[in-house]
């Protein structure tokens, strides 16, 4: 995403953040006024208020919360401001719910460019869009120099369940077909690469986006969902582990089946790092009811960010709580719960 | 990614099974030495494939896990160091020393940075003139080339800022040590391709012959551990107990000499104390008297620091492949990979972790069979499968 | 131990210390990497890396070892 308009507050006077941008004075209105406001202006959004008041919903919400401390701030495919955006977002459409309405609440480092600040405020504007939201309400704090690792999010998000979705792990049974709405990996590779050096021929971008519209097809393809995850921190490893502990089911999952692109297998040989570990923004696993896996897949296959699905697994009544891996020569591993972060290995 | 691809392919690992079956005709028990080769056994599945009289046991070859303590120590306590810049590989991070790792000392504010080549260390040490820089240098013969040429490099380039903190291992005492034990059990050795690459195996033709056991030079790859499992079993069948080299597209007999060399102009061989064996004479490296200067360990006179080990971790057992971790009292229960109580639990290679991750559920077994089933009677397919397989002919092309 | 990941090498150059690097591909990642332990080696060559550093040639004839044994095998057995 490209910075279509120069930053409105004068980096010749402000170059970078001040503590008195989160002062609650001057300064902060005028960044309020001159950035924030206009960025995201939309009826809900009234400046300096409190809150923002919802209009009425015939039916339930979901409601969700996530923060945001990635580093690099910048990296390839997104920012911390479009990962703040779809996060929230695709945490609401996992609950079965289309999103609309999100708080965005910044701490900022004193000292953060300007400029830097005007770029995860418009790639924030831009993924709302995207994911058909709006910034109704946030909130702008500042913390000394050496506080804050430049830029926190907090984004909370509310949204409306879709009618005809009951998910939840409370649904989930032996039989369950499991699919994976797309390829596996890029997103926690993205930073890796970007953060060891690693050159690579094919940059390999971060998959953020907003996962909603493949939720909404599967709603409305009358398919009986159990269940929606997005495998973010931890990878898909982590998904189906609680998935299977919190619901005591087993999984079997097939490795010849992970769509997992060549680049990011090759960064894993590499670092020596297991690829069902690493973090994923722009995908997720639907568990659908036994017998319609294909139907599952093939709906999602008609939308382009669902072109690489794939049908990966099913849930069983044998070892609960386990994940096992029928692997690519054929024979079995549990695909463990990680502890820890992952560490590359040279051994 | 080829050299690896084709050596994952199924259809070639179900033949080279066939014919291990249809070879073997007794029961044998082997050892594979290193630590990778166990990781591909396990993250394939290969030891539950191969036929019931092939017993495999996991052998030391893991020098994150044989690291003594008293090297953690000595790094824990360099890396507190508010003038040092304290570098290692990411695998040396977690490993329990007497009071914390690494990652403790980081937590606590200690300049403490992963490296993924020695070339950086000494990178650091340039960029950062104000400070020491201390690396972290363990491994086995095949690493230590790379270690001596970080210090080479340093010495040209006359930096006073770079340090080594060494504790590298040497494969074939190791190896001679298991072969002559008079508990030993193991018949057949699998040895390490990627050591062997840089050493050649001379060194192991005399141990296979003092020691009548057949020994293979075998990659990491699922089709070289078939392939040499399968040399290594027919040798047995056979009743010989020659050298043979699986890994031919890597390893030749007089191995890397320049590589050789560089060890050899760097280091010194001496007696080095493994963790959880104990002193094995003449099995480590050490900087020679010409690169004293960058030996952290003379520099920073580290000496006399108590360390202990965890009683109830049978780490010297599992490394010696006398027993399995789930043998361990401890297994699963007080030393997870979240609270290791010893080296094997925290390296990926080391075989408590795989264990712990590959294979939890005969864990399950085993302790509910009051330890005296075998990991192998335990050992069955979770329901599903075939319909998983089945399912799976309808994936995405 | 032993992480030895094969890759193409790229390109070949000596660095101002006069020491041999490389950039090598592994399946379309491309990094730097020491070549000064295969002096043998040339551009177009597989090298195995370990922590940064080339440790062998890869020979492609004795690469094929397993396949021909493989080929044996299913001739034996017709």
């Amino acid at each position: 995403m490209m910075t279509e308009f120069t930053c409105p507050i004068p980096l010749a006077e402000y170059p970078r953040v001040l503590l008195a941008h989160g002062g609650g004075g001057r300064l902060t209105q005028h960044l309020i006024e001159k950035m924030l406001y206009p960025s995201f202006e939309n009826p809900l959004l009234v400046p300096l208020h409190d809150g923002a008041v919802l209009p009425p919903d015939g039916g339930r919400l979901a409601f969700t919360t996530d923060s945001y401390v990635v580093q690099p701030l910048f990296f390839p495919g997104g920012d911390i401001g479009r990962l703040s955006v779809h996060g929230t977002a695709n945490d609401l459409a996992m609950c079965g719910a289309r999103p609309l309405f999100i708080s965005c609440g910044l701490i900022l480092e004193e000292g953060l460019p300007m400029e830097d600040l005007w770029r995860v405020i418009v790639s924030i504007r831009e993924a709302a869009a995207e994911a058909g939201v709006q910034v109704v309400t946030g909130d702008t704090k500042v913390v000394d120099k050496g506080k804050g690792d430049g830029v926190f999010i907090n984004t909370s998000g509310i949204g409306a369940l879709l009618p005809g979705l009951d998910v939840g792990p409370h649904r989930l049974r032996p039989g369950d077909e499991i699919v994976v709405s797309g390829p596996i990996g890029l997103h926690g590779i993205a930073i890796m690469a970007l953060r060891e050096g690693i050159d690579l021929e094919t940059e390999i971008r971060s998959d953020t986006a907003s996962v909603y519209p493949l939720v909404e097809a599967l709603a409305t393809a009358g398919l009986d969902v159990h269940m929606l995850r997005d495998p973010t921190r931890g990878g898909v490893s982590s998904a189906l582990n609680e998935m299977a502990k919190r619901s005591g089911v087993g999984v079997v999952l097939d490795e010849e089946a992970l769509p997992i692109p060549a680049e990011v297998e090759a960064v894993c040989e590499i670092l020596g790092l297991d690829p069902l570990y690493v973090a994923n923004e722009g995908n997720f696993l639907a568990l659908v009811a036994e017998g319609q896996g294909t139907r599952a897949l093939e709906t999602i296959r008609r939308h382009p960010l669902g072109a690489r699905a794939a049908l990966v697994g099913r849930v069983t009544a044998g070892h609960p709580g386990v994940v096992v891996m029928r692997t690519k020569i054929g024979g079995q591993r549990v695909v463990d719960m990680m502890s820890g972060e992952q560490l590359p290995r040279i051994c | 990614m080829k050299y690896l691809d084709e050596y994952r392919d199924a259809p070639a690992a179900e033949k080279l099974l066939r014919q291990i079956k249809t070879v073997v005709g007794r029961p044998w028990v082997i050892m594979e030495v290193c630590g990778s080769q166990t990781h591909t056994l396990l993250r394939y599945g290969i030891d539950q494939m191969l036929p019931e009289e092939i017993t495999l046991v996991h052998g030391p070859g893991c020098p994150v896990c044989v690291t003594p303590v008293e090297a953690i120590d000595q790094a824990v306590a360099l890396a507190g160091r508010p003038d040092v810049i304290f570098v290692s590989y990411g695998d040396m991070l977690r490993v329990p020393g007497t009071e914390k790792d690494l990652l403790s000392v980081k937590a606590e504010g200690g300049d403490v940075r992963m490296v993924y080549s020695p070339l950086d260390a000494v990178r650091l040490a340039r960029e950062n003139p104000g400070r020491k820089v201390i690396f972290f240098a363990i491994g086995f013969e095949t690493t230590a080339p790379a270690n001596a040429m970080a210090v080479s490099l340093a010495h040209r380039q006359g930096l006073d800022n770079f340090f080594v903190l060494t504790s590298h291992v040497l494969v074939p005492p190791a190896v001679d040590l298991i072969a002559a034990s008079p508990d030993n059990q193991v018949q057949g050795f699998l040895a390490p391709g990627h050591v062997c690459t840089v050493t050649g195996y001379r060194e192991y033709e005399t141990i296979a012959r003092e020691r009548r056991v057949p020994i293979v030079v075998t990659g990491f790859e699922p089709l070289d551990l078939l392939q040499g499992i399968l040399m290594l079993v027919t040798q047995l069948e056979e009743g010989r107990h020659e050298v043979e080299n699986q890994y031919t597209r890597s390893v030749r007999r007089k191995g890397n000499r320049r590589a050789q060399a560089i060890m050899t102009e760097v280091f010194e061989v001496v007696d080095h104390k493994w963790r959880g064996i104990g002193l094995i004479p003449r099995s480590g490296l050490r900087l020679r008297e010409a690169y004293a200067r960058f030996d952290a360990a003379r520099v920073f006179g580290l000496q006399g620091i108590a360390c202990q080990e965890a009683e109830v971790c049978i780490s010297g057992l599992v490394l010696q492949g006398v027993k399995k971790p789930p043998e361990c009292p401890a297994f699963g229960t007080d030393c997870t990979p979240e609270h290791p109580l010893g080296a094997p639990m925290v390296s990926s290679e080391g075989a408590c972790a795989a264990y712990h991750a590959y294979r939890r559920q005969e864990t399950t077994d085993f302790q509910n069979d009051e330890g005296r089933a075998s990991a192998r009677q335990s050992r069955r397919q979770p329901e599903g499968w075939p319909s998983v397989v089945k399912d799976a002919g309808e994936r995405v092309g | 131990m032993c992480l030895g990941i094969p890759g193409e090498v790229l390109s070949m150059e000596e660095d101002a210390q006069g020491l041999r690097k490389g950039r090598v591909s592994f399946g379309g990642v491309v990094r730097e990497v020491s070549l000064d332990l295969v002096p043998e080696a040339r551009v177009g060559d597989y090298v195995v890396v370990h922590v940064g550093f080339a440790i062998s040639v890869i020979d492609a004839e004795e690469a094929q070892s397993v396949f021909q044994l493989l080929q044996e095998l299913e001739e034996a057995a017709l």
